[in-house]
């Protein structure tokens, strides 16, 4: 998909006829994502209407996001075998997306919490709102607004592999971090 | 309560209840007995006067039914109709070894049936009663099921299951459906088609309703699905995650886990979404909520350090602890007379559905599979249908309440899992 670029301020006046909230001073030069394929020439009303309104608080406007090379781009947290608890070498990663969080309060972000495939389903359910509860405590105690932030639970649903080995049992055993954009 | 439905999904849903017969031939539930009763009643089913004019065999549907309970031995009788009236041959009937025959009459009656079923014991030479009702010939298996019944419960003293449903997930490829099919696996239609996860079907007390826990919206959310319009209501969306949904007996409520208030914890609902009040309160997780007809609710916590079943009354009260063996015991639910539980066991590492005498505190572990998971009674209490894996593959299973009897239900292709066996239709 072809992305096109304005300036804020060329469409602030269409994006204030299509929201109620105000724009911020996030994103100096953000970009809108252009749904319609075309090529930057010109800005008509109906396409800024047609524009998400919470698209310029989302992974869009965001490159750094989604750059292999920033370590924003890192999503998932790992588990132990029956743990929740957060490992050290998540810690770094953690701290990077509250960092973020914290300068940008109107990105928000959806933790999803995951299990291996062994037992109940609901029970894996539970279990993976614990790790997810993990992630978004370990942000709100750096500082992340409780607003921004939801944990939720996929259970055993959506493994990341499906081999019933050791190996892939810990690669589903995992917190994942979406933010807005993403869900 | 206002429900944006995915567009991929507002043609799936409406087309609930359509017959989908011709594409779901690949996705029809095949089923295969595993395993029978020692002592079986020897019974014969005699072809019914006039059935050869009917365009399907109904008698062939009844000798299924009652040959895949496991409780009854299906004698041939050969041909040659015996109408439900005439006098029974009943040295035919003994000679070959049948304790009891059917024998009935279709008369057809402007474009639609009548039908006379008797049943008579062989040894006694009396009749045990009969039953008249109408049918259409696209009816045929409905009606074969009905008679089915009829004959079980003059022969056994309890209802049977025979035109029940049950719903399942069936997972194939990245596509999940939920679907609804009868009890023996035919006629299965899809209620719902969806790109993420469904789980934790759950069926109103009346049968007209499911509830169910949809990823749609990339977490969990529970949904109540009215089957005759395909419309739906969302009855749990709060921040966090939201399943495990389970009616009360009266069918106006729902138990669930919400965790807006941080952990996984129980909680109830209008089916509508209205009216949340919290059920039990712990320091755990509390999950798979089951409500018995004695004004119990059973659970799975680990508020004891495993995953163990206790129950609570519903109307509030102390949790009691309900399992003490093992290290994991998970997915409660109480047979229909509130007497005994069935619940996945872990053993040894295996993973099986085990039942508890809940006043002589024996368990008996029910199966030999290792990945057993969402046991549910059948209405009459005599047989526990389940998920479990057979070759890498999800099948449904079912089990009678004593072990002995085995069915298996499986797919050509795909995975099938999260049954839930619905109530007795209501006439």
């Amino acid at each position: 998909m072809k992305y096109a670029r304005f300036t804020l301020s060329l469409i602030a006046a269409g994006l204030l006829a299509a929201c109620s909230s105000a724009p911020t001073t996030e994103g100096q030069g953000a970009a809108v994502e252009d749904r319609s394929g075309a090529t930057g020439s010109g800005v008509d009303a109906n396409r800024v209407v047609a524009v998400n309104a919470d698209a310029k608080y989302g992974v869009a406007n965001h490159p750094e996001l989604t750059d292999p090379k920033n370590i924003l781009s890192k999503r998932s947290v790992l588990f132990d075998y029956n743990s929740f608890v957060i490992k050290n070498e998540y810690r770094a990663l953690v701290e990077s997306h509250a960092k973020f969080l914290v300068a940008h309060p109107k990105m928000k972000m959806l933790i999803q919490g995951n299990t291996d495939e062994r037992g109940s389903r609901e029970y894996n359910l539970a279990l993976g709102q614990k790790r997810a509860d993990a992630v978004k405590k370990a942000l709100s105690l750096l500082g992340v607004s409780e607003a921004q932030l939801e944990s939720v639970s996929l259970g055993e649903e959506k493994p990341s592999c499906s081999d019933a080995s050791e190996t892939c049992w810990s690669a589903n055993r995992r917190g994942d971090m979406l933010y807005s954009g993403e869900f | 309560m206002n429900l944006r439905i995915p567009s991929f999904l507002q043609s799936a849903a409406p087309a609930c209840l359509l017959a989908l017969a011709s594409s779901l031939a690949q996705a029809q539930l095949a089923i295969e007995i595993t395993g029978a009763g020692t002592n079986r009643m020897p019974v014969a089913v005699a072809s019914f006067e006039g059935e050869s004019a009917l365009p399907r065999a109904v008698t062939d549907v009844v000798r299924a039914d009652l040959e895949r309970s496991g409780i009854f031995k299906m004698v041939e009788l050969g041909p040659g109709p015996m109408g439900a009236d005439a006098p029974v041959d009943f040295g035919r009937v003994r000679s070959r070894g049948a304790d009891a025959v059917a024998v009935g009459t279709f008369s057809p009656s402007g474009g639609r049936y009548q039908v006379q079923v008797r049943l008579h014991d062989a040894a006694k030479q009396v009749s045990l009663g009969s039953q008249a009702m109408v049918m259409s010939p696209n009816q045929y298996r409905t009606t074969g099921h009905r008679i089915s019944d009829f004959i079980y419960e003059k022969l056994t003293g309890e209802p049977g299951v025979f035109s029940t449903r049950i719903a399942y997930v069936l997972k194939s490829g990245a596509r999940y459906e939920l679907q609804i099919a009868d009890a023996d696996g035919s006629n299965a239609q899809t209620a719902l088609a969806s790109r993420e996860p469904i789980i934790s079907p759950a069926w109103s007390p009346d049968g007209t309703r499911l509830a169910y826990v949809s990823f749609e919206a990339k977490k969990p959310v529970v949904y109540v699905h009215s089957l005759s319009t395909g419309q739906r209501n969302v009855a749990a969306n709060f921040k966090g995650s939201n399943s495990a949904p389970a009616w009360s007996p009266d069918g106006r409520r729902l138990a669930v886990v919400l965790t807006k208030d941080g952990q996984s914890q129980l909680y109830s609902v209008n089916a509508d979404g209205s009216g949340v009040l919290r059920l039990a309160s712990s320091s755990g997780i509390d999950t798979e909520p089951a409500w018995s007809t004695d004004g119990m609710i059973y659970f799975t916590s680990d508020r004891g350090g495993s995953p163990q079943i206790y129950r609570v009354p519903a109307g509030g009260g102390d949790a009691q602890r309900v399992t003490f063996e093992g290290s994991y015991n998970v997915s409660p639910r109480p047979s229909p007379d509130g007497k005994s539980l069935v619940y996945v066991s872990r053993n040894g590492g295996r993973f099986q559905v085990t039942m508890l005498d809940l006043a002589s505190r024996q368990t008996q572990t029910l199966t030999d599979s290792s990945k057993d998971e969402s046991p549910s009674f059948a209405p009459n209490g005599r047989m526990v249908l389940y998920a479990t894996e057979v070759g890498g593959r999800g099948v449904l299973a079912a089990v009678s309440s004593d072990g002995r009897v085995k069915q298996r239900l499986s797919v050509q292709s795909g995975d099938v899992r999260e049954p839930a066996w619905g109530p007795q239709p209501r006439n």
